[in-house]
């Protein structure tokens, strides 16, 4: 039988032949044309340690430490080696109940599974710590971990300063390049967000092996591809603290902005916004706590609007007026009006003057010491009507060219994030809203010259223009940081745009002499006669920027000392009233206390008046009471609550032991009980409620 | 005597040594996966406590086991190979009362000293050997259907008694003895039938039912026309067709779904899906489901492929040259589950390469190929048969294991030979080897 079957042996030797050349051929495919198995073994054995690199400090123009380093620590849990954790004694610790422990532990689980550590309690309390640290050998799993924070000794610009927050998915996938890692911090606002390349430094990373339960074996290929960090840069910025410090605190309980610059460099030297908020409130594990409150605060703590707010400058606008007029030859120093209290030339439009006195417009000097309404607006329309460009639209076109140039309605490209830009309109927006490019002329725009109308500024670009007058004719764009540790190649690219002197007029001293003398006799006899700096002869120009939504912005811009200006200086109150009043003593005492390095006695008592002004507009302190009402009713209610389930856990405790012992004598006693802890805990609610209040107004003003 | 002579006389020396360096590859490979730093390997391989000292133990035995098979007489063999098949079916059943659980699977009786046997194992033997002396018996033809269905019984009973015990890998082993049969004279048909059969099956899981529908019709509707002319000379075949393919369309319309769903357990139905690359939806498992109602079992998570992944990620990051002695990633952090025994391959393919993967082959195709050689070579059909059936048992292993690492196959529980970790594995590659090797030895006698 065997002879017929031969061939067979054959046949199943080329079964035998295929097969093994078929797994020859999947090798070749898996081992050989398949590169995403290398890939997918090093993801699953090589562990990245990232270490992290000591962040960048800012100081401010004398080298004082805006922000600092301090250590914290991080809880961190390995959820599948925390077994036999003695769950009761870490909850007492971090004053959560197993619920919540049981929550916490299912969500990093979810989010990142059972075998890697996640972060199960961010930044510890110095105490939590100590507590934790002695405690640590009960439980198996978690390991404590430091990460660098940032502390506040000044407790000061902190919308100026940023924040810094773990990055989320949409960061990452914006920023890809740079090689952010889930539970990165970054910069978020600020100069934090804007230096954010130079304050990171470079983080190492270290290789190691693991097994498939992420146990490190040891380092990978004996630590050869390992990198060290490098710490990030300092940034030397032109801040100064103790003006800022004043600054905010003379804002307080008010809405609105002051910025100082130093016109000779650019460099900013304060900026407020107010309110504002401590910038301790939003590090380490403060932050949950107050994020959410600082966010839906309706006077926007956060938002910064020394570069977002858009005021109309008002009468701050005129000196600039005036250079325009000079600048194309229209006037000249000497140009003079006649003035009886108005300006009527306009026929339909009546444009009231605060002076009717015989000669308070006579020449450039004067219109702009006594702030003459209709000297500006007919100045305006000069400029409008200037036979050089042909038309209204042409001529408005040139003159929003020079507002340009001068540094509104653009961004000034300050180095923050999210500066604004406001509004100089374009023709096409008048165009629009009088139905057509003919409908309009100098007449139908003509508060645009005393800086009403459409037309709207930050206060960094009301200070900016200051600059530009104080320098009689050129500007740097305004900054903060002056310069950085280590200065290289690429920094110097970024930094030149500072660097560069923007010339703007062509005016001459002479010219120029009659604005800064009329904007110096505004101090001497003017709306800011009043407001002295003591030994500085200075240069203002008050403003009161009507406000359709209530009471008058108060503004004021200034430079001083008068011949060799180093500070300039914008200041907004809103709903401040007249500019000398709320504005004015703010501008003052800034100038005051950066040169003459302290306030004279004077100084201090208008700064103590200053400071005790509330000019916040009833609207939000209705808000406020409301807020503070729900927030009582809710503790009020939770204290009550608490009491409640406490009281149940005690009855039912009592009934126990009632039960056990078979007395029959509890009658009312759970009663009175009962009513004596709910009025403690009303008790409680009430002083937690008072303390909370405190704080929050403490923290707004700061 | 013949065995006073000299036992070494005409022993096939080149098949003792595939055998050795393939025991020996194996040890290397479970040193590979057990391997520490930092542990002195010397006194770890003599310690007896690492797997690859204890397979070093296991292969010793297993040479003074060789020796002591090449030194018995070959008629020993055809003389107690009823009874052996005997012992080891009752072997198999005293599992059910006396075995021992190990990983599910109570197919284990405890020999003392923390040693177990796995009868279905040894079994793999006698019944390689009863087949031997039930075809070589002179009243036996095997072109007859009767015949053919005792041999099939013959192979199909182990068979049974281990799908019982939970084990189906072992179980899948004894359809090699399709092969031995195929060679001597089962019909063609079968075989043909058989791999078709196994088209249509991963056909239907992988096409959409419709689809496959479709397509199994237009393949039906073209054979007819292309058939038509022989279809007026035999009236039957268009018959035939019609039959076949109402036999496949049921077969992937009603009885693969039934089978998956009612026959198979969920993670047996989800492994078989995952290697065609899908997804199996458990909630239509009856079993899974009674599982649930019963509240044993929690349910189904996502699909069970983490071996075939970390398995093909082990091998493929071998890459053309392997990253050497000792450098798995891989083996080193143990991602590859079951690795010294049943995925004992990824080790060898991550350290090696592609070009110690082609070495190992070729060693293993020597081995398969001097077996077939050595059954040609044979003048009686008992020894004929029982070197087939050694080469189809090695073979199956060695082809389904591999398979199984760079997913080709789903995992069942089939070691590498003399590769794996495992004494009772070893043991029994070793007894069917030298008892090959005794009975060639003896290719002059003719023995029934």
């Amino acid at each position: 039988m065997s002879v017929f079957n031969q061939s067979r042996g054959r046949i199943i030797q080329i079964i035998i032949g295929v097969v093994f050349i078929v797994i020859t051929a999947q090798l070749i495919n898996l081992q050989i044309f398949s590169s995403q198995y290398k890939l997918a073994a090093e993801n699953n054995a090589i562990y990245r340690k990232i270490i992290y690199p000591d962040r960048g400090i800012i100081f401010d123009r004398k080298k004082r430490a805006l922000l600092e380093n301090t250590i914290s620590f991080d809880l961190i849990v390995t959820p599948s080696e925390s077994k036999g954790t003695d769950t009761a004694s870490l909850c007492a610790i971090l004053g959560i109940d197993t619920a919540e422990y049981k929550k916490r532990m299912l969500d990093l689980i979810f989010k990142n599974t059972r075998v890697r550590p996640s972060v199960f309690e961010p930044l510890l309390s110095a105490e939590l710590y100590a507590k934790l640290t002695e405690n640590m050998y009960k439980f198996p799993g978690f390991v404590l971990s430091e990460r660098s924070v940032r502390t506040y000794p000044f407790n000061t610009a902190a919308q100026l300063l940023g924040y810094i927050a773990e990055v989320d998915t949409s960061y990452l996938r914006k920023n890809k390049h740079l090689g952010y890692e889930m539970g990165d911090y970054a910069g978020m606002s600020g100069l934090e967000k804007t230096y954010e390349s130079i304050l990171m430094g470079q983080r190492g990373i270290k290789r190691f092996i693991r097994d498939n339960k992420s146990r490190i074996q040891g380092p990978y290929e004996n630590g050869i591809f390992d990198t060290i960090p490098v710490a990030g840069r300092n940034l030397f910025t032109s801040i100064d603290v103790e003006v800022q410090q004043l600054a905010e605190q003379l804002l307080q309980n008010k809405i609105g902005s002051a910025v100082a610059i130093n016109p000779r460099t650019g460099g900013i030297i304060t900026m407020v916004s107010s309110p504002t908020y401590n910038p301790n409130v939003l590090t380490g594990n403060a932050r949950r706590k107050n994020w959410g409150r600082m966010v839906m605060d309706t006077a926007k703590p956060m938002y910064n609007r020394a570069i977002k707010g858009q005021y109309p400058p008002g009468s701050t606008f005129k000196p600039l007026g005036a250079l325009v007029a000079l600048d194309q030859g229209l006037i000249t120093s000497d140009y003079g009006i006649g003035c009886s209290g108005g300006y009527g030339a306009c026929g339909g439009v009546y444009v009231r003057c605060e002076h009717s006195n015989a000669g308070h417009a006579a020449n450039l000097r004067l219109a702009l010491a006594n702030s003459c309404n209709s000297y500006f607006s007919d100045v305006f329309r000069k400029a409008l009507d200037n036979k050089k460009w042909g038309n209204t639209n042409q001529g408005y076109l040139k003159w929003k060219e020079y507002m340009n140039a001068f540094g509104l309605g653009r961004r000034l490209e300050v180095d923050l994030p999210s500066e604004d830009k406001a509004n100089i309109p374009d023709t096409s927006i008048y165009n629009k809203f009088f139905g057509g490019a003919r409908r309009w002329n100098s007449c139908s725009v003509l508060t645009l010259g005393i800086g009403q109308d459409k037309m709207t500024a930050t206060p960094l670009q009301m200070a900016n223009l200051m600059c530009i007058i104080a320098n009689r004719g050129y500007y740097f764009p305004p900054h903060f940081v002056d310069s950085i540790e280590n200065e290289q190649i690429e920094d110097t690219v970024l930094m030149n745009k500072y660097r560069k002197k923007h010339v703007v007029t062509n005016i001459s001293d002479n010219d120029y002499q009659a604005v800064n003398d009329g904007m110096h006799d505004v101090t001497v006899y003017g709306t800011a006669s009043h407001l002295k700096i003591p030994g500085v002869e200075y240069c203002a120009k008050t403003g009161t920027a009507q406000n359709p939504h209530g009471k008058n912005h108060s503004l004021f811009v200034a430079f001083a000392p008068k011949d060799n200006p180093k500070i300039a200086v914008a200041v907004v109150v809103e709903n401040g009233g007249y500019g000398s009043v709320a504005a004015g003593p703010i501008a003052s005492l800034i100038m005051e206390k950066y040169l003459n390095d302290t306030l004279s006695a004077a100084g201090k008592a208008t700064a103590e008046r200053v400071t005790n002004m509330n000019l916040i507009p009833q609207a939000i302190k209705n808000w406020y009471t409301r807020k503070d009402e729900e927030r009582a009713a809710r503790l009020a209610k939770l204290a009550l609550e608490e009491a409640a389930e406490k009281e149940e856990a005690e009855n039912v405790k009592e009934n126990n032991k009632n039960n056990t012992e078979a007395t029959l004598e509890q009658g009312s006693k759970p009663v009175g009980n009962k009513k004596d802890s709910t009025d403690k805990y009303k008790i409680k609610a009430a002083l937690l409620l008072s303390e909370d209040k405190k704080k929050r107004i403490g923290g707004r003003a700061q | 005597m013949m065995k006073n002579k000299n036992i070494s006389q005409g022993v096939d020396y080149p098949m003792i040594w595939l055998y050795s360096i393939l025991v020996a590859i194996g040890v290397l490979c479970i040193f590979m996966v057990e391997f520490s730093e930092g542990s002195n390997w010397f006194t770890s391989f003599i310690g007896g406590k690492t797997n690859y000292s204890k397979q070093l133990f296991f292969a010793g035995f297993c040479a003074l086991v060789a020796t002591f098979i090449l030194l018995t007489d070959s008629k020993l063999f055809t003389a107690f190979a009823n009874l052996m098949y005997a012992f080891g079916l009752l072997l198999m059943v005293a599992t059910f009362f006396i075995g021992k659980n190990i990983n599910g699977s109570k197919s284990w009786i405890p020999m003392g000293g923390g040693f177990n046997l796995q009868p279905a194992e040894l079994c793999k033997i006698f019944t390689a050997l009863a087949l031997a002396k039930f075809l070589s018996r002179q009243e036996t033809d095997f072109s007859k259907l009767k015949f053919q269905l005792i041999a099939g019984a013959i192979a199909i009973a182990p068979a049974i008694l281990s799908i019982l015990q939970h084990e189906l890998g072992l179980a899948l082993v004894y359809s090699s003895f399709l092969i031995a049969m195929y060679r001597e004279g089962l019909p063609a048909q079968i075989l043909i039938f058989g791999s078709s059969f196994g088209v249509l099956v991963i056909a239907s899981l992988i096409i959409e039912p419709n689809t496959l529908l479709i397509i199994l019709s237009a393949i039906a509707v073209l054979l007819i026309y292309f058939a038509r002319r022989q279809a007026r000379r035999n009236k039957g075949l268009i018959t035939t067709i019609v039959i076949i393919w109402m036999i496949s369309a049921g077969t992937q319309r009603f009885v693969i779904p039934y089978i998956f769903n009612n026959v198979f357990e969920c993670y047996q139905s989800t492994r078989i899906y995952s290697m065609v690359g899908k997804d199996y939806n458990c909630s239509d498992n009856v079993k899974s489901l009674k599982k649930q109602k019963a509240g044993n079992e929690k349910a189904p998570k996502k699909p069970d492929d983490y071996n075939v992944r970390q398995s093909k990620i082990a091998i493929g990051s071998g890459g053309f040259a392997g990253k050497g002695f000792l450098k798995g990633t891989q083996t080193r952090g143990k991602y590859v589950p079951a690795q010294h025994t049943d995925f004992i391959f990824t080790s060898l393919g991550e350290a090696f390469g592609f070009i110690g993967c082609v070495i190992f082959l070729i060693i293993y195709l020597a081995l398969l190929y001097r077996i077939i050689r050595i059954a040609e070579r044979q003048r009686s059909t008992f020894s004929r048969v029982y070197a087939y059936s050694v080469v189809s048992i090695l073979f199956f292993h060695f082809a389904v294991n591999v398979s199984m690492t760079i997913g080709f196959f789903p995992i069942v529980g089939i070691p590498l030979p003399m590769v794996s970790y495992g004494g009772s594995s070893l043991l029994t590659f070793t007894i069917l080897i030298f008892i090959l090797l005794r009975l060639d030895a003896d290719r002059q006698m003719v023995l029934r």
